[in-house]
C-alpha cells in the first residue's frame, strides 16, 4: 500500500519525475482518450516490470538497457494487436502515441531503477503505484481540456463497440467564453500541464513548511 | 510543390515538439543552455536520417512481402539503439572531436520519442522514398530550430523574478505553451 501511495504522490511520474510527457500531452484532449491510455501504460509497466524483475538475475550490466528495451516493445506489439483486433476506433485514435509507450522514460526507467533491484511483489507493485499516478493525472488533464474546450466529458463513445453504452456527459457554462477552443489545441495542453505542476509544486511547498 | 509543402508543415505548422509533442523530455531537460541544445539537435538529425532511411527500407522490402507488418514497433526500436550505439563507436573511433562534444547526447537519444515518432510517422503517412527523405530531415531540423530558440529564450527567463510554485518547469510550459501558439498561427 506504501508503495502505490508513493508512485501516486512522491514519485509521481509526470508531476515530480516530468517522465512520459509526450503522450500525457497529445491525447489528453479527451477524458475517454486519457484513461485508456494511463490504463495501457499501467498494464505494460506492471506487465515489464514483473518480466524484468524474475529475469534480472540472469541479465548482465552490459545488456541490460537492449534487453529490457526488448521486453518492453514486444509487451507495446502485443497491447497494440489487441486493441487493433478489438476496439480498432480506439486503436485509429491514439495512433502512433500508443508504440510510443515504448520510449515513455516510466517503463524504461521504473525497470531499471526499481524491477532490476526488487523482488517480484515489490516491482509489481511499484509498477502499479506509478501507472495509477500516470493515469490520475492523466484523467485530471484530459478532464480540464475536454471541459473547458468542448464542455463535454466523454467517457465511453469510442470503447462502446464493448462496453455496448455510449455516455458522453454534456456541461453547459451558458456563457459566451465557452468552449474556449485553445484547451483543443497543443498550447491548452501546454497551458494545462504548466498550472497542473505549479499546484502541485505550491501544494508540496506549503507541506514541507509546515512539517518543518 | 507537394515537397516544399511536406517541409514547411514539418518544420513550422505541424513542428514535431510543439503540435505532435514528441521530444519534450529533452526539450524541457536539456534545453538550459544554448549549446546543449543545438548538440543535442545535431545528434537527433543525424540519427532521425539514418534511421528513417534504414527503418523506411526495412518496411518495404521485408515487413510488408512477409506481411509481418505488426513487428514494426519491435523491429524500429532495434534499428534506432543499434545505429545509435554504432554511431557512437564510430564517432569514437574516427572522429574523436565531434564524439567529445557529441557523446552526452547520443545515449538519450535512444530513448527519445522524436526519433521513434517521425520513423513511424514516415509509415503511417505512406510516404515515398523523396517524401520521407524531405519529411525526416525537415521535421528533425524543426526540433532543432524549436529547442534553440526555446533555450535562448530560458536564458532569459530564469533571470527573471517568477512565483515560487511556477520557477523550473511550469513556466517553460508555459513559455511553450506561448510558442505553439504563435507556431500554429492562433494569434
Amino acid at each position: 500500500m506504501k508503495r502505490i501511495i508513493n508512485g501516486i504522490v512522491n514519485e509521481n511520474p509526470v508531476l515530480v519525475l516530468l517522465l512520459g510527457l509526450c503522450s500525457a500531452l497529445a491525447i489528453t484532449n479527451n477524458f475517454e482518450n486519457s484513461y485508456i491510455m494511463g490504463i495501457c501504460v499501467t498494464i505494460v509497466l506492471i506487465c515489464s516490470n514483473l518480466i524484468v524483475s524474475l529475469i534480472s538475475k540472469y541479465v548482465t550490466k552490459n545488456v541490460e538497457i537492449p534487453v529490457y528495451i526488448l521486453i518492453i516493445s514486444t509487451l507495446v506489439t502485443v497491447l497494440e494487436i489487441l486493441l487493433k483486433e478489438y476496439v480498432n476506433p480506439l486503436y485509429k485514435v491514439l495512433g502512433i502515441y500508443l508504440p510510443l509507450i515504448v520510449v515513455n522514460c516510466i517503463v524504461l526507467g521504473r525497470a531499471l531503477s526499481v524491477a532490476s533491484k526488487e523482488n517480484v511483489k515489490n516491482s509489481v507493485l511499484d509498477g502499479l503505484g506509478v501507472g495509477l499516478g500516470y493515469t490520475v493525472v492523466l484523467m485530471v488533464l484530459g478532464l480540464i481540456r475536454e471541459v473547458l474546450g468542448n464542455e463535454t466529458i466523454t467517457i465511453m463513445k469510442e470503447i462502446s463497440n464493448i462496453t455496448h453504452h455510449e455516455i458522453i456527459l454534456k456541461i453547459n457554462f451558458h456563457s459566451d467564453l465557452f468552449p474556449i477552443n485553445i484547451f483543443n489545441k497543443p498550447a491548452g495542453a501546454f497551458i494545462t500541464l504548466a498550472c497542473l505542476l505549479a499546484l502541485f509544486n505550491y501544494i508540496r511547498g506549503g507541506n514541507k513548511n509546515e512539517s518543518n | 510543390m507537394n515537397l516544399i509543402n511536406i517541409c514547411l508543415t514539418a518544420l513550422l505548422t505541424e513542428n514535431v515538439v510543439l503540435t505532435k509533442f514528441l521530444g519534450i523530455c529533452p526539450f524541457i531537460g536539456t534545453s538550459k543552455k544554448r549549446s546543449n541544445a543545438i548538440y543535442m539537435g545535431i545528434s537527433v538529425m543525424l540519427v532521425v536520417t539514418l534511421s528513417s532511411i534504414i527503418t523506411w527500407c526495412l518496411y518495404k522490402y521485408l515487413l510488408v512481402p512477409t506481411e509481418t507488418e505488426y513487428l514494426k514497433t519491435v523491429l524500429f526500436i532495434l534499428v534506432i539503439a543499434s545505429l545509435v550505439q554504432l554511431l557512437e563507436i564510430l564517432l569514437k573511433k574516427y572522429l574523436n572531436k565531434i564524439h567529445q562534444v557529441l557523446g552526452l547526447y547520443l545515449p538519450l537519444i535512444t530513448t527519445n520519442c522524436a526519433v521513434l515518432g517521425i520513423v513511424l510517422l514516415n509509415i503511417t503517412n505512406n510516404y515515398s522514398f523523396v517524401e520521407m527523405l524531405v519529411y525526416s530531415i525537415s521535421s528533425s531540423l524543426g526540433f532543432t530550430f524549436v529547442i534553440y530558440l526555446f533555450s535562448s529564450m530560458r536564458e532569459k527567463i530564469d533571470k527573471n523574478d517568477i512565483p515560487a510554485s511556477f520557477k523550473g518547469h511550469p513556466i517553460a510550459l508555459l513559455t511553450a505553451a506561448i510558442m505553439a501558439l504563435l507556431f500554429a498561427r492562433y494569434l
